[in-house]
C-alpha cells in the first residue's frame, strides 16, 4: 500500500488535524515508511490462526443494569469552553 | 394451532412516463435497549432529564475511561433475535465507527460491524387477512446512540445535550424484501409489536426509541424476481437512504418521494448516485446530507477497549424458554380456541394488554362475543376519550358480567349497550344494576301478551294492513318493545305477534 499526497490531505482532514500542503509530501513519505515496516508481518504465515485479542485467556467484563453513576451536569461541563443552561454550547452545526 | 398460510401482497407499482416500476425497500430500525443503564456505563437513560445530568465520565470520554458491557442490554438483544427467529452468534465483536460530530464525545461510536451478536432471522409483515410479506432479517447488532443537538435555543451556537449518549441501542437490518411504501410501514408497525412483547423496547417513536432509515431504490417490473433468484444486488437499482424516521406517516411519505425523484431522474436519462438524505416533512421531499457524504469514511477497527463478547449456549437457552407468547402465535391460537376471525384476532393481539384483557374475558365465555364486545363496545368507547385499554374503566369481570347476562337472556342486546354505558360512567356490578334499575328482559310471556293485545285492540286498520302485508307485523315487534321499555325478549315478541296476526 502507498499513500500519496491526496490520501495523506484525506486522512489528516478525517482526523481534523491542520496539515500545511507544503508538509503534505513529507507526511505521505513517513505514513509510507511506517506501513512498510508495519506490512513486514505480511510475510508471517497465519492461515488458519484466529487473531489474538488478549494475551490473558480473559472473558469480558459485565455490567448489572443498575444506575451508580451520573447526576455530576457541573463536572461533565466543567471543561467546556462554553455551557449555557446546562447544555454545552458549541457553533452552529446544523444539517 | 391453525397453520396461517399467506399470499404475499403485490408490490406496489408507479407509473412513470414512459414505464412502469416497482420498489425495493430495505430498512435499518434503531431500537433503544428498555434498560435502566447505558451500554457501557452506570448513568441513566431515563427520557427528559435535566440536560447533561444523566451523563458518565465515559459518556463524556474523559480521558482514561473504559467502557464496561451492561450485560442486561447484551440479552435483550438476543431475546431480540430469538423473537425474531434468528440466529444468536455466541461470539459477537465490537468495532469503533470513526467520525467527528458535537454530540459525540469519543469521536466514535462503538458498534458491531464485522461480527454482530445476531445474524439471519425474519419477520411476517401482515398486510390483510391472508396476506402477509416475509422479510428476512439480515442482522442485528448492538452500538452506542449519539447524543441530542439542539439548533434552536441560539441564532448562533447549537446546544448539546449528552443525555443519551451511549444509551444501548438495537440496530436491526432487513433484506431488501419490502415492496411498498405501505408494507414498510407495516413493518415497522410489526418489528414494534413484537419489541413490545418481548419487552425489549418501549417502541416509543415519539421519544425517538424507534427510528428508522429506509433504503429506497426502483426497477422495472421482473428485475426484483431475478434478484430474488439470485442475491445479485446488480439487478436492482441504485439506492438512496433516507435517515432517521420516526413516524409511520413521514415514512410512507418519503418512500413514495424518493421514489418518485428517482423514476424521474433515470426517465429523463439521468443516473441516481448513491447517497444519503434526510425527508423534510414540512416541504414533503428528501433532500442529500453533503455533510453525511464528505464523513462516510468511517474507518472502522476492533475496538481495543472491549474483549470479544462471548456468550454461553445455555444462557441463549435459558432466554429462549422464557420468551413470551410471540404475535403470530398468540393470533393463531386466538383463532384456534375461541373461534376468531383473523381480523379480530389481529385487534385483539395488536398489544399484549388488550390480549390479555381480552382473555380474561373469554374464558369460560362465548369468546366471539367476548371479542365484539370489546373491538365494537369498548374500543370504540375508550378511542373517544383517547385512552387505551390500559385506562378502560369497565373491568374485565364487569364486561364479563354483561355478557353473562346476555347469554342468560336477562338482558337484550340493546339494553346490555345501556348497562354498558352505565358501568363505563358509574361503575357498579353489572348483575346489581340490572335489578335495582329493573333493566331486566321480560320473558314472562303474560306480560308481553296484555302489552300486545293491547296494540291490537287500539289498531285494528294496521292488523289487517299486516294480514295482507305480512311484512307489517315488525311494527307491532317495534310498538310492543316501546311499551315494555326495550325489555321485552325480541325473540318472544316475535312469535307472539306472528301468532296473534295469524301469520
Amino acid at each position: 500500500m502507498s499513500i500519496d499526497k491526496e490520501t495523506a490531505a484525506k486522512v489528516a482532514r478525517l482526523a481534523r488535524i491542520r496539515v500545511e500542503p507544503d508538509r503534505l509530501e513529507t507526511l505521505a513519505g513517513e505514513f509510507n515508511a511506517v506501513l512498510g515496516f508495519i506490512e513486514q508481518l505480511g510475510e508471517v504465515d497465519v492461515e488458519g490462526v484466529e487473531p489474538m485479542v488478549s494475551v490473558t485467556p480473559m472473558r469480558l467484563k459485565r455490567r448489572a443494569d443498575e444506575v451508580t453513576d451520573g447526576g455530576m451536569q457541573d463536572k461533565i461541563l466543567s471543561n467546556a469552553p462554553d455551557a449555557r443552561e446546562g447544555f454545552f454550547a458549541v457553533p452552529k452545526v446544523v444539517e | 394451532m391453525l397453520d396461517l398460510t399467506h399470499e404475499p401482497p403485490k408490490p406496489k407499482v408507479i407509473a412513470g412516463a414512459k414505464h412502469d416500476w416497482e420498489l425495493v425497500i430495505g430498512m435499518e430500525v434503531h431500537a433503544q435497549v428498555a434498560s435502566r443503564a447505558k451500554l457501557f456505563s452506570g448513568a441513566s437513560t431515563q427520557f427528559g432529564a435535566e440536560p447533561n445530568s444523566n451523563v458518565a465520565f465515559v459518556d463524556a470520554a474523559m480521558p482514561g475511561m473504559l467502557p464496561v458491557i451492561n450485560e442486561f442490554c447484551v440479552e435483550q438483544a438476543v431475546r431480540t433475535g430469538l423473537g425474531l427467529k434468528a440466529k444468536i452468534h455466541l461470539k459477537s465483536a465490537f468495532d469503533r465507527k470513526n467520525y467527528f460530530y458535537p454530540d459525540l464525545p469519543q469521536g466514535y461510536q462503538i458498534s458491531q460491524l464485522y461480527e454482530p451478536i445476531v445474524g439471519e432471522g425474519e419477520i411476517l409483515v401482515d398486510m390483510a387477512p391472508g396476506i402477509a410479506r416475509k422479510v428476512r432479517i439480515e442482522r442485528i447488532h448492538i452500538e452506542q446512540d449519539a447524543g441530542k443537538s439542539i439548533h434552536d435555543m441560539d441564532p448562533t451556537m447549537s446546544f448539546v445535550d449528552l443525555n443519551r449518549t451511549g444509551v444501548a441501542l438495537m440496530e436491526i437490518v432487513s433484506r431488501p424484501d419490502i415492496r411498498g411504501p405501505e408494507e414498510a410501514a407495516a413493518y415497522v408497525v410489526k418489528l414494534r409489536q413484537i419489541l413490545r412483547y418481548l419487552g425489549t423496547c418501549d417502541g416509543n417513536m415519539q421519544n425517538g426509541n424507534l427510528r428508522a432509515d429506509v433504503n429506497v431504490s426502483v426497477c422495472r417490473p421482473g428485475q426484483y424476481e431475478k434478484y430474488q433468484e439470485t442475491q445479485d444486488f446488480s439487478h436492482l437499482g441504485t439506492r438512496c437512504e433516507i435517515k432517521n424516521m420516526n413516524s409511520m406517516r413521514f415514512i410512507q411519505q418519503a418512500i413514495d418521494f424518493e421514489a418518485r425523484r428517482q423514476i424521474r431522474i433515470i426517465e429523463e436519462g439521468g443516473e441516481v448516485v448513491q447517497e444519503t438524505r434526510l425527508y423534510d416533512p414540512e416541504k414533503g421531499e428528501t433532500r442529500s446530507m453533503r455533510s453525511k457524504e464528505e464523513a462516510h469514511d468511517y474507518r472502522y477497527f476492533p475496538c481495543p477497549d472491549l474483549l470479544p463478547l462471548e456468550i454461553e449456549q445455555s444462557w441463549v437457552d435459558e432466554i429462549a424458554a422464557n420468551l413470551p407468547e410471540l404475535p403470530d402465535e398468540k393470533k393463531a391460537r386466538f383463532m384456534a380456541d375461541y373461534g376468531l376471525t383473523e381480523y379480530d384476532a389481529s385487534v385483539l393481539t395488536a398489544e399484549t394488554d388488550a390480549a390479555g384483557f381480552f382473555e380474561e374475558v373469554a374464558r369460560g365465555r362465548d369468546g366471539k362475543l367476548a371479542a365484539n364486545w370489546i373491538i365494537n363496545e369498548l374500543f370504540g368507547r375508550l378511542k373517544k376519550e383517547d385512552h387505551d385499554i390500559t385506562q378502560s374503566p369497565v373491568s374485565p369481570a364487569q364486561l364479563g358480567g354483561i355478557i353473562d347476562l346476555i347469554a342468560a337472556d336477562v338482558i337484550s342486546g340493546k339494553i346490555a349497550k345501556d348497562l354498558f354505558e352505565i358501568v363505563y360512567t358509574e361503575g357498579g356490578d353489572p348483575a346489581q344494576i340490572v335489578e335495582e334499575r329493573g333493566m331486566k328482559q321480560v320473558t314472562d310471556t303474560g306480560a308481553i301478551e296484555a302489552a300486545l293485545d293491547e296494540i291490537i285492540a287500539a289498531n285494528p286498520a294496521q292488523v289487517e294492513k299486516a294480514k295482507v302485508n305480512p311484512k307489517l307485523a315488525g311494527w307491532f315487534v317495534g310498538q310492543v318493545m316501546k311499551a315494555t321499555g326495550g325489555k321485552a325478549n325480541p325473540k318472544a315478541v316475535n312469535a307472539l305477534v306472528q301468532d296473534r296476526l295469524g301469520l
